[in-house]
């Protein structure tokens, strides 16, 4: 099949799935056991990228009996979804990720407790990965890692037909691949955060659907921030949950463990530095911490710091929407999409209907990924070995510089990202000048990238993704005039019983934002359509 | 940042430059992977759980390249720590995977706080 470097790779293939973390390698997995022929690319390592890999999930797991559980973990988090969430939908996930996790006892060795009861639901991230991808390879699905996705493609009636990017560890070769369906599981992004195994995930899924005439929903959740150790990556926040809390000066701050604790650590960051230690951390967990997450005592570690008795500085990183809510909208939570043939699955699609307006934390995010990966990949497959392949031309759909390529300083376009997304007073603490403002500053940043780059290099894609999505973010921010969950307005600080809704965007040169008119009650029949 | 290959002990396998999801490394010359992109390293510490010659040393700083001397880093015993810590490999039967614990730490978080909002009903001072 290779022939020379210089050549176009052309495979095809029935599903193409594009991203391999956690939603991508169970998709693939999936599709592959529902008989289709399965190719699965990743812009890094099938088995390291991604958000999952260096973490540690745990999956909302609540066994089926007594059924009376299940009805009461789904009537909380919707509760707590103050109105955006479904409970269908949270039902289907809970089930799913309970048959489904256990599957992967063949790759993974699942831990067991002090009294020897296997637990499913806490998994290691680069064991877990690890395992997904041998289980991908085993079932015959064709990985090519370092393979970055530049562009969907379509057919003449519009479908999604396959895909084309550069093998980025051989030369930058060209390749494409045709495909009966496609799965985009390329991720959210922390807009260049340093959450942590982030930084490859800056929204090239969206901006993929968007070309291709997908909607977002839920864009203005983006306000989750998570702590780590001034300088680190280590947003792993276990430890924390026993944390002490410093300013300057040595006064203890005074930042309970709760679900105000991010909001009024922001607070305090706003007005000086802030230490913490972990002495109050029971001593048989800190005998266990290295064993529980590795890489979390490795960075005190190697700096020469004792958490449980030095203060260091801590400072919180945005989540954007791989801790946050938006994505892709998708019509049945096996994926679907506005675009025939085109599937979402994990952070690359639109969470509302399972966590509803709030962060889904670890727990309602990992079992989203694992089940609407499960439920794409099938849905894909079924799809794909439907449909008659009409061999015609496939219209690649990125778009060309609409006023000629010339250099662009795409970093500098990064960093006016990164300046608009990150500060507290503008994403977290939200007003509707500072939201305009930004809007601003977003679109000039915008018609630069529009009008001059081109489309042929990753850190070109990436850094359109990255600014879509932060238009569509700050625009569906500017139009929810309300607090709801992780948006929070300080000219609008209650809930609004207006706003119960979700609300769409997208638009790449003209963005746009309106309520979602399918009601969050009238979901009669999907259930049954569904399962 | 990844900041250190030991020419020593690598043996220029290339699981780094494979498994790395920021695409850092190239294979060098000589042999040994070349940090050929540094500055995209997303301090995710994936090549030293891959490396089992414990060759790698990354810097737990993401923000800022730091000095690091070879000599130290060996004498420290911090190469290949994830990976011994994590039970990859050889060490699998030494170090178990106690991530099963994280909920249990969570909940008695939530047990320790509670006792305290119950200790003294209006807070430390409360409001910001």
């Amino acid at each position: 099949m290779i022939s020379s470097s210089l050549e176009e790779l052309s495979l095809t293939t029935d599903v193409l799935i594009v991203g391999g973390g956690m939603a991508g390698a169970w998709a693939a997995t999936s599709a592959a056991e529902a008989g289709a022929k399965v190719v699965l690319v990743d812009k890094g390592y099938c088995g390291t990228s991604g958000v999952t890999a260096a973490a540690g999930p745990g999956h909302w797991w609540v066994p089926p009996d007594p059924p009376a559980a299940r009805e009461a973990a789904v009537t909380n988090r919707v509760a707590s979804g103050l109105g955006l969430g479904e409970a269908d939908w949270m039902y289907r996930i809970l089930d799913q990720t309970w048959r489904t996790l256990p599957t992967l006892a063949g790759y993974y060795k699942f831990g067991a407790d002090d009294e020897g009861r296997v637990n499913y639901r806490a998994v290691r991230g680069p064991e877990y990965m690890r395992a997904l991808r041998q289980q991908v390879l085993s079932h015959g699905v064709t990985i090519l890692d370092h393979s970055p996705v530049l562009e969907l493609l379509a057919r003449s009636d519009g479908s999604i037909g396959g895909a084309r990017g550069q093998r980025r560890q051989d030369g930058g070769r060209a390749y494409q691949v045709e495909a009966g369906a496609v799965v985009l599981a390329a991720g959210g992004t922390s807009f260049l955060s340093h959450l942590l195994g982030s930084r490859t995930n800056t929204g090239d899924g969206y901006l993929m659907a968007a070309e291709a005439g997908a909607e977002m929903s839920g864009m203005e959740f983006t306000a989750a921030y998570t702590i780590a150790p001034a300088h680190s990556t280590m947003t792993r926040t276990m430890a924390y949950s026993f944390a002490t809390y410093y300013d300057a000066a040595g006064h203890e701050l005074d930042l309970p463990f709760g679900p105000d604790q991010t909001l009024r650590l922001a607070r305090a960051l706003q007005r000086g530095p802030v230490y913490c230690s972990l002495h109050r951390l029971p001593d048989d967990i800190k005998a266990r911490l290295h064993t529980i997450s590795p890489n979390v005592p490795l960075v005190f570690d190697r700096w020469g710091t004792d958490p449980y008795r030095d203060r260091f500085e801590v400072v919180l990183h945005n989540d954007g929407t791989i801790r946050g809510i938006g994505g892709v909208r998708v019509h049945d939570v096996d994926g679907t999409t506005s675009v025939p043939g085109l599937f979402v699955a994990g952070d690359n699609a639109s969470r509302e209907k399972v966590a509803g307006a709030i962060s889904g934390g670890g727990n309602v995010n990992s079992a989203w990924a694992l089940s609407s990966g499960v439920f794409a990949g099938r849905a894909a497959a079924r799809l794909a070995r439907g449909a008659t392949r009409r061999g015609g031309r496939l219209r690649p759909l990125g778009r060309e510089p609409r006023k000629g390529a010339k250099t662009v300083d795409l970093a500098a376009l990064r960093d006016g990202v990164r300046s608009q997304m990150h500060p507290f007073d503008k994403n977290l603490f939200r007003t509707g000048d500072r939201l305009a403002a930004s809007a601003d500053v977003l679109e000039g940043l915008w018609t630069e990238m529009a009008d001059h780059a081109d489309k042929g290099t990753i850190a070109s894609r990436e850094t359109a993704a990255l600014l879509a999505t932060a238009r569509w973010s700050v625009a569906t921010a500017g139009a929810r005039k309300e607090s709801r969950g992780l948006h929070r307005r300080e000219d609008f600080p209650s809930q609004d019983a207006g706003f119960a809704t979700r609300l769409l965007s997208g638009g790449l040169d003209q963005v746009w934002v309106t309520a979602d008119t399918t009601s969050v009650t009238a979901k009669a029949g999907r259930l049954e359509a569904a399962s | 940042m990844i900041e250190l290959i030991v020419a020593d002990r690598c043996t220029d396998c290339g699981a780094c430059i494979e498994v790395c999801p920021a695409n850092v490394l190239d294979a060098g010359q000589g042999g040994l992977p070349v940090l050929a992109r540094a500055e995209d390293c997303q301090t995710c510490f994936m090549c030293e759980l891959y490396c089992r010659a414990d060759a790698i040393y990354v810097a737990p700083d993401c923000d800022r390249r730091v000095a690091v001397s070879e000599a130290e880093v060996l004498a420290s015993g911090r190469l290949g720590q994830y990976r011994k810590h994590s039970g990859w490999n050889e060490w699998a039967e030494h170090y178990p995977n106690e991530q099963w614990l994280m909920e249990t730490v969570f909940r008695r978080a939530g047990e320790a706080a509670a006792q305290t909002r119950a200790v003294r009903p209006e807070g430390l001072g409360g409001k910001e």
